[in-house]
């Protein structure tokens, strides 16, 4: 991996995964700056979105960000207590994305 | 971001913010008020009696997979002096329920609870499947959850249980609340949010986590590494509750006590007296002797449809169903087996077979 780019291990879960090819876990590659800023969670999502994404968008993302009910944890910690959206990727973070809209 | 300490033990790092107080807590201190709170459910509620018999409603699914391993965990914790049981309803959905069950079944072993499994096949004689190929998808969760309903108690009656539990969250009963408003059903939004429903003749049913948000379940069943199933029914979901869903995750999104506040705002409904008088008084089915509001319970009027050919009538037009048939079915009709209710009779179940 080059020092411009981040790896980060991305993880769908819940019910998620069937809209990503019915797979897990990804390891993605993206730029350190996104849009002249540093990279960060609402880059990803919208990168996700363009190219992992392999069916109905507005079950995953709604305007820039996850749809409601959906959660999203950044290195086992729930993404509301590091800035949701804002928070700046670092290489080897480790995010997940959990459903809760399905099944009982 | 700096890590933040944990707002009850000050010393661990905070791994979630909880929606209903808004408060930074560790994993441990998470782990232990989300178990705290349903236990005081429990108890403030007097569910249950030391010696009772209790299934829990178990779909696979992730509500009723945590609350199987949280009521094994209370029972043991805090000596409830419950005989718990996993029951479980085979719809009948290649793809769907039997991959669900199996999830169950494994759940059977790691929380060491007897299971039985009731299926729409041996109760009613057809599987969703089946009533998918005849009515469309269109109007087949109207038959799903009225099969459902009545095939949870016939489970229950068979296990000889005092009560049964399901998963039922807070998301659910405000979810609840807001389509009950929209249809104007006064009937159930007065009972959808009472925590226990007992009438006579049905096996009382409650649910523990009544207060319980689904985020904290959800987050709960992932840092326990709990094992359930989350695909969505291969049937069209039920669309209307899918917009209140789609509405009520989006009022949490911009404020997390709107959960609470509309079960609050259920609870605090008065259904005035003249309301009241035009509802109909329950009675049994005359039939299968199922509790109903008619002379022939939902899912009897339903079978019927279906047995005739004319499944989706039997949605749209239940009433002239109901007025064109007697109460005694053609021979060569199935019906449903007659509902009694043996307390204490024990049907086989399967044990859970050592992991």
């Amino acid at each position: 991996m080059s020092s411009d780019a981040l790896a980060l291990k991305v993880e769908f879960t819940g019910g998620l995964e069937l809209l990503f090819d019915n797979k897990k876990k990804y390891t993605v590659s993206l730029p350190r700056t996104t849009d002249d800023a540093p990279t960060n969670l609402t880059h990803l999502i919208l990168w996700l979105k363009d190219n992992l994404l392999k069916e109905r968008p507005e079950l995953f993302v709604e305007e820039r960000t996850v749809r409601p009910g959906i959660l999203v944890l950044v290195n086992e910690t729930d993404w509301e207590l590091e800035g949701e959206g804002d928070y700046q990727l670092k290489d080897g973070d480790e995010i997940i994305f959990i459903s809760t809209l399905h099944g009982g | 971001m700096p890590p933040k300490p944990c707002a009850l033990c000050h010393t661990e790092r905070a791994i979630i913010k909880r929606p209903k107080t808004g408060q930074q807590i560790c994993k441990d201190c998470f782990f232990r008020v989300f178990e705290t709170e349903v236990h005081n459910t429990i108890v403030d509620s007097k569910l249950f009696k030391p010696g009772d018999r209790v299934a829990i409603g178990a779909s696979g699914g992730k509500d009723s997979t945590v609350l199987a391993y949280v009521m094994k965990t209370l029972n043991d914790r805090y000596d409830y002096g419950l005989e718990l049981f996993l029951l479980s309803i085979d719809e009948g959905i290649t793809g769907y329920r039997d991959d669900s069950l199996e999830t169950v079944k494994r759940n059977q072993v790691q929380y060491g609870l007897p299971l039985k499994i009731l299926s729409y096949d041996e109760l009613y004689g057809w599987t969703m499947d089946a009533v998918v190929a005849q009515v469309g998808r269109k109007n087949n969760c109207t038959f799903c959850g009225v099969f459902r309903r009545q095939a949870l108690d016939r489970g229950a009656a068979a296990l000889g249980v005092d009560h049964i539990v399901t998963g039922h969250n807070a998301d659910d009963i405000a979810e609840t609340v807001l389509m009950n408003i929209m249809r104007g059903d006064i009937a159930r939004l007065g009972r959808c949010t009472l925590i226990c429903t007992q009438s006579e003749d049905t096996i009382k049913r409650s649910k523990p986590f009544k207060y319980a948000y689904e985020k904290e379940i959800v987050m709960y069943a992932y840092f326990k590494k709990l094992d359930y199933f989350s695909t969505e029914c291969i049937y069209a979901p039920d669309a209307y509750r899918g917009h209140a869903r789609a509405f009520l995750k989006s009022l949490e999104a911009a404020r997390p006590s709107a959960i609470i506040d509309i079960i609050h705002s259920g609870e605090a409904f008065e259904v005035a007296e003249q309301v009241q008088q035009g509802m109909k008084a329950q009675q049994t089915c005359k039939r299968c002797g199922y509790i109903s509001s008619n002379d022939l319970c939902k899912a009897c009027t339903l079978l019927e449809g279906l047995e005739r050919g004319l499944g989706s009538l039997a949605v749209k037009d239940s009433k002239k169903l109901e007025s064109d048939s007697t109460t005694a079915p053609d021979a060569s009709m199935r019906t449903i087996p007659f509902f009694q209710r043996t307390p204490g009779a024990a049907a086989a179940v399967e044990e859970p077979t050592p992991a």
